[in-house]
């Protein structure tokens, strides 16, 4: 056990944040996704250049090509969060994407794909879920026929992120017919400008319309496109889940949240006391808090598992399950504390943090149940983890 | 950047546990609970690994280790509800005397400490988690006069280290005159406790630092560390019984409402070994965080201790809550965990108030 940084990483450290100070005038508006804006593509730029962005992805495809060091990572990390400096661009293409060509794409799928995906010349949506295809995903029935060299291409997806503004869909589709169902699934990569597709958004309970629905009529797509081969959809998808899971339960997002609790419990006043002075209120707040370090701690135990290849156990199935339901934990309690004001939203009068607290409320309720529900994340810790029996199939009637 | 346990850290552990898993096993557990004493065979076997020494550095006959070393010997006891002392007498009083002892305190003590020849008792719990019932100790000219609860490992101990009302340390041979002991019969009997009256006892200060928090920093930990302990035994044993145990043709163990209160109970409790450690190692290495730390692990122990506790007793069905089974005794030994040094409610409180949040 040593929490200290070697010289060699606290000199990464030090020049990480010259870097930064060095910056500061150059750090772009906050991206909220979709196609970036000239400032945003301009520092992305300088980020890949100086190793901040895209930091292990080999030269020839379009990154800076250092060696994986999960400790630099967490450096980055934590000095862009200090100098709240915005990160590199960080869509479905950059994180899930680029990770999965990187594991099975072919050569010319990864020179074509992933130097531009980088830049943020390509914007990607993930084509996986579908209205009755969900939990069980690889029941999917988006159908690819085969046509020539092409596949004809009919179905819909749902819950597609940024679909309205991609280039690009990285799409699982059901192509071969005779096999069975995790056999029959092929990774497909195609232009969201194709003839037959139609994108509509779907409005959510925050009020916007953060995901959509994509429908396929007749959507020609050359069979080249595919990813590690006809059939071999599902495992590829899998190796893509895997980056999409250790994304959603970030413990420092909820160690943000956490801070700006602690200040609005500082400053709101409710009949002239302060809301920290509510020793309710303040038990609830130290039981978050209590929360907060442990995954923090746990975050630093996985990250030394990571870095040297020890076996840890269960411990990081169940980070997507507890990181999430912590983050929307403490979203509700920071409404609960500021009473009638938490229930302010849109441009109300009075709004507290652009009624954060609310959209994040909601809108985590959909992270708990997307990206492998919570109910499908037990599962995995009992079976994968505790090594519980899987639930028998029902037979066929 | 490593926060993990060491190859020594790891080998330790697995041999407390290896002889534990030996020496004392549920019948052992029961039969110290049925006569009301802690297990001497148990005791003088840690001994030989050196545990009653773990902390005392080696010139008064100790090992010299860390806390972090402690919280990995606290978790397996939990494990094994092992009936012996360990929190008060192999950690909270060699820290109270080597933070605040005088040399010769030190070399009276420690040594004794080390070999396991002396237990320890502590008699801290008016300072740190309230005084009930009129309780406290009041100093005079180098005599103690009052009353202490919840003394820790109190049966047989051969000294007393005491908190007065003005949070100072004190020593007390258990031979002075003018003690009382009487035992406090708790829920859990692998674990001594007692209340102490003194009237007029002869005392030594412990006045070489203030060692008070840092007695308390250790207790919470080693706390949390056993019921750590305690809960991974209780969901390994929930795990066990749902797959043999079989209703509707099937394991219980592959229904889902099964499964996730497995999941759900380990989701919530592994999280709680990085607190442990981080506390434990805060302790020796990063002062400013220890106290801080080792609130949260006792109070986050605590809470997921009893969600632990009661879950694994309900995937067990009728047969875990009788004395047949005997996962009472976990159950128990987790309940009293979280009580004792202060329950989650008075600690979060200590915790707010550290940070400013609170009046202390």
């Amino acid at each position: 056990m040593d929490l200290a940084y070697s010289k060699e990483y606290e000199d990464f450290r030090a020049q990480t944040r010259a870097f930064l100070e060095r910056h500061r005038n150059d750090f772009p508006k906050p991206y909220g996704g979709g196609r970036p804006a000239a400032d945003m593509l301009a520092w992305q730029k300088l980020l890949i250049e100086n190793g901040y962005a895209a930091r292990t992805i080999p030269r020839e495809y379009g990154g800076y090509g250092a060696e994986p060091d999960i400790l630099k990572s967490r450096i980055i990390a934590e000095e862009f969060t200090r100098a709240k400096a915005p990160t590199g661009l960080a869509g479905q293409g950059i994180s899930m994407l680029v990770p999965t060509l990187l594991e099975v794409g072919s050569e010319e799928q990864k020179r074509k794909y992933i130097a531009p995906t980088l830049r943020g010349e390509i914007i990607w949506c993930q084509g996986y879920s579908e209205p009755g295809a969900g939990s069980d995903l690889a029941s999917l029935q988006t159908r690819g026929v085969e046509d020539g060299n092409d596949f004809i291409i009919n179905g819909q997806k749902i819950w597609t992120s940024t679909a309205h503004q991609a280039d690009m869909i990285f799409c699982l589709v059901r192509t071969e017919n005779d096999r069975a169902k995790h056999q029959g699934i092929s990774y497909l990569l195609f232009s969201m400008k194709t003839p037959g597709i139609e994108v509509r958004p779907l409005k959510t309970m925050t009020g916007n319309a953060e995901f959509n629905e994509v429908f396929f009529t007749d959507v020609r797509v050359p069979q080249e496109n595919v990813v590690g081969g006809r059939g071999a959809g599902w495992f590829v998808a899998n190796a893509t889940l895997k980056h999409e899971r250790g994304m959603l339960g970030d413990p420092n997002a909820a160690n943000t949240r956490l801070q700006a609790i602690i200040e609005l419990m500082k400053q709101e006043t409710v009949d002239g006391c302060r809301l920290m002075d509510n020793p309710v209120l303040r038990d609830r707040l130290m039981q978050l808090q209590g929360r907060v370090l442990a995954m923090q701690f746990h975050g630093l135990r996985l990250l030394t598992a990571a870095a040297t290849g020890d076996d840890v156990g269960l411990a990081r199935l169940i980070v997507k399950l507890e990181g999430c339901e912590l983050n929307h934990q403490l979203a509700a309690f920071a409404i609960d504390a500021l009473g009638e004001l938490g229930v302010l939203y849109h441009d109300s009068p009075h709004l507290r943090a652009n009624g954060f607290w609310q959209r994040a409320y909601m809108f985590d309720l959909g992270l708990i149940i997307g990206g492998g529900t919570a109910q499908i994340q037990k599962n995995i810790i009992a079976e994968r983890g505790l090594g519980m029996p899987r639930e028998p199939k029902l037979a066929r009637e | 950047m490593e926060f993990a346990l060491s190859q020594d850290q790891k080998m330790m552990q697995d041999s407390v546990n290896r002889t534990l898993d030996r020496i004392c096993p549920l019948d052992r557990v029961r039969k110290a609970a049925d006569a009301n004493e802690f297990a001497e065979d148990v005791w003088l076997a840690l001994a030989e690994l050196g545990i009653p020494g773990l902390l005392i550095p080696e010139q008064f006959g100790g090992v010299g280790l860390k806390l972090l070393d402690a919280a990995l010997v606290s978790e397996a006891l939990g494990r094994h509800v092992a009936p012996v002392p360990f929190v008060a007498s192999c950690v909270m009083a060699p820290i109270a005397l080597m933070r605040a002892g005088s040399p010769a305190q030190q070399a009276n003590w420690l040594p004794k400490l080390a070999s396991g020849e002396v237990t320890a008792a502590v008699a801290i719990s008016e300072q740190i988690a309230g005084a009930r019932e009129g309780t406290g100790i009041t100093a005079r000219n180098g005599k103690l006069t009052g009353k202490a609860m919840f003394v820790l490992d109190f049966d047989d101990a051969g000294l007393f280290i005491v908190a007065d009302k003005e949070n100072k340390l004190h020593l007390v041979d258990a031979k002075a005159s003018g003690i009382t002991e009487g035992t406090l019969t708790t829920i859990d009997l692998s674990r001594s406790i007692g209340e102490l009256t003194l009237e007029n006892v002869e005392a030594e200060p412990l006045s070489h630092g203030n060692a008070l928090i840092a007695l308390r920093d250790a207790g919470w930990t080693m706390l949390a560390a056993d019921t750590l302990g305690a809960g991974w035994r209780m969901i390994e044993k929930a795990v066990e019984y749902s797959k043999e145990r079989k209703q509707f043709d099937r394991v219980i163990g592959s229904f889902q409402a099964v499964k996730h209160m497995c999941a759900e109970m380990a989701a919530e409790l592994e999280p709680g070994r990085s607190l442990v450690w981080y506390a434990a190692h805060a302790f020796d290495a990063i002062p400013d965080d220890a106290s801080l730390t080792a609130a949260h692990a006792k109070a986050y122990l605590s809470e997921v201790g009893r969600f632990v506790a009661r879950t694994s007793t309900e995937v067990h069905g009728g047969i875990g809550i009788t004395d047949l089974l005997g996962l009472h005794y976990w159950f128990k030994r987790i309940g009293l965990n979280r009580q004792l040094l202060g329950g989650p409610e008075r600690v979060r409180h200590l915790a707010a108030a550290m940070q400013g949040f609170a009046a202390a």
